[in-house]
């Protein structure tokens, strides 16, 4: 039981009788199950090669989807990235293009 | 034995919280509902209740507050009227959709505009679809009794669901009438100590409360709260039954004057009964025709096929609505009624007046007006002045 997933009970497929008293969610941190990335219209891509390493991207952005690990930035978070190109616009080393769609 | 007393309404719904020593109250001033936080804030200041007391910027604030003492665990009421609830708004439907047993004295008032102080419904018929459990009381007593009955309403597990006590602005709120209060501790008793089973300051449990919902989940969650409305009926008559072996005062969906032999009746919401009753008596006293009254208790959920059944066996009905809907045709009630009435496949007449907006009185003898169109309506089958107002000015010389 402790890993299941409030998902795994309740879902698309789930009949109103299944469905918890007022929504009520018993579980932490589920948002991250739910995959904004979806809504993306817009992609940033890494070059890593022109990356410094300077780390202005990260805090800027509204969805937390640039980890960083050891004090370097890694891949995008494309489960969550909303595609909202701040992280492009802040780059000062063009390190970070958009490409259209997801 | 039960306590005699003489109290307003305020009063009594004051002495109730007193008694029932709920865990919060944030309230914000509104009248005629200013004096139930007043009372209450003087029962703390006294040391008679250890309640909560939230001083809020408004009533926007005061429902938030009620709401988030709730979903923490607590037993949480507020108290207000008017524009007051208007200001609620929101918080109303999300207190409704969370399944939180709020209790909340609402003495009704006319909305503006334009601005009036006194008695109508349109402030909770207004807030009809909110999701609320909603009872009225035609007097002091009953307002009472349907408070200290509210609790066990909406704390029942079939239920969770926040319950609306409410009575008329002034004239039972601020008019002291003859009351019984039960013993401290039989109140106590009958409401018991609150224990919910999932709550926000749970210690051992993780838990989320108002997610956004999708539309993959919205409609569900919808049907999901309105099963906790249908099964508020069982819960609303096994509560009224537990009340009545405590103080042998009956209640129901609603109450049937002189209905058993009753060929005229009238379907009537809050204090106005009692001036219908006075017009009944007369009229059965004198001409001897058979004249009745349905007295709407609970509102929200609707007794639909209750009360068609009640009206089963008259040949006209009167449904007098206390708030207009701007729908041109009938107010709420009125629609309500002749629903429940067309689904019974019933033949009989019914006519929908519009009565005491914004505190306007109605007397016996416009009672007896009342009655006596029905007879001639029931006579010709032709009904005439639907949807007027009674008691009102026009160049008209009669308008009903």
């Amino acid at each position: 039981m402790a890993n299941e997933k409030i998902y795994d009970r309740i879902n698309e497929q789930s009949p109103w009788q299944d469905i918890t008293e007022g929504n009520k969610i018993f579980e932490a941190a589920t948002s991250k199950d739910f995959c904004t990335g979806e809504w993306r219209t817009a992609t940033p891509v890494w070059d890593k090669d022109k990356c410094k390493q300077c780390l202005l991207c990260t805090p800027v952005c509204p969805d937390s989807s640039i980890p960083v690990t050891a004090g370097k930035r890694e891949a995008f978070d494309y489960d969550h990235c909303k595609g909202c190109g701040i992280c492009a616009k802040v780059c000062p080393f063009g390190a970070i293009g958009m490409r259209e769609g997801k | 034995m039960a306590i005699r007393e003489r109290l307003s309404g305020n009063e009594a719904v004051a002495y109730a919280i007193k008694q029932v020593n709920p865990d919060v109250m944030p309230a914000f001033p509104i009248t005629p509902s200013t004096e139930i936080p007043q009372y209450v804030a003087n029962y703390i200041a006294n040391g008679e209740i250890d309640t909560e007391f939230i001083h809020v910027e408004s009533e926007h604030s005061a429902m938030s507050a009620t709401i988030g003492a709730s979903a923490a665990g607590a037993r949480a009421i507020t108290a207000t009227s008017s524009c007051g609830m208007a200001l609620m708004w929101e918080e109303l439907y999300v207190a409704a959709s969370n399944r939180l047993p709020i209790v909340l004295a609402l003495v009704n008032r006319a909305l503006s505009g334009p601005i009036n102080i006194n008695a109508d419904h349109s402030d909770s018929m207004g807030a009809r679809d909110t999701g609320w459990i909603q009872i009225y009381a035609e007097s002091n007593q009953e307002v009472y009794d349907n408070f200290i009955q509210a609790f066990p309403i909406a704390e029942d597990r079939r239920v969770h669901l926040p319950v609306m006590v409410c009575q008329d602005g002034f004239i039972t709120s601020h008019g002291v009438e003859n009351i019984l209060l039960v013993e401290d501790d039989k109140v106590k008793g009958f409401v018991g100590e609150y224990q919910p089973e999932h709550y926000l300051l749970h210690p051992e449990e993780k838990m989320a409360l108002g997610p956004y919902a999708v539309s993959n989940y919205y409609m569900e969650t919808k049907r999901a709260q309105r099963q906790a409305m249908i099964q508020a009926r069982e819960v609303i008559l096994e509560t009224a039954a537990r009340f009545e072996e405590m103080t042998g005062r009956k209640y129901g969906f609603f109450e049937e004057y002189c209905m058993e032999d009753a060929e005229y009746a009238v379907v009537i919401i809050g204090s106005a009964a009692g001036t219908c009753k006075a017009a009944i008596d007369e009229i059965r006293n004198t001409t001897g025709a058979k004249v009745g009254l349905i007295k709407i208790r609970v509102f929200r959920p609707f007794p639909e096929e209750e009360i068609a059944k009640a009206l089963s066996g008259v040949k006209a009905v009167a449904i007098m609505d206390r708030s207009e809907m701007f729908s041109a045709t009938s107010g709420p009630l009125g629609a309500e009624v002749r629903a429940a009435l067309y689904q019974a496949h019933s033949s009989v007449e019914a006519v929908n007046y519009f009565y005491g907006l914004g505190g306007r009185d109605i007397t016996v003898s416009d009672f007896k007006t009342v009655y006596g169109n029905l007879e001639t309506i029931a006579q010709t089958h032709v009904v005439t002045g639907m949807y007027e107002y009674i008691g009102l000015r026009s160049e008209q010389s009669k308008e009903v």
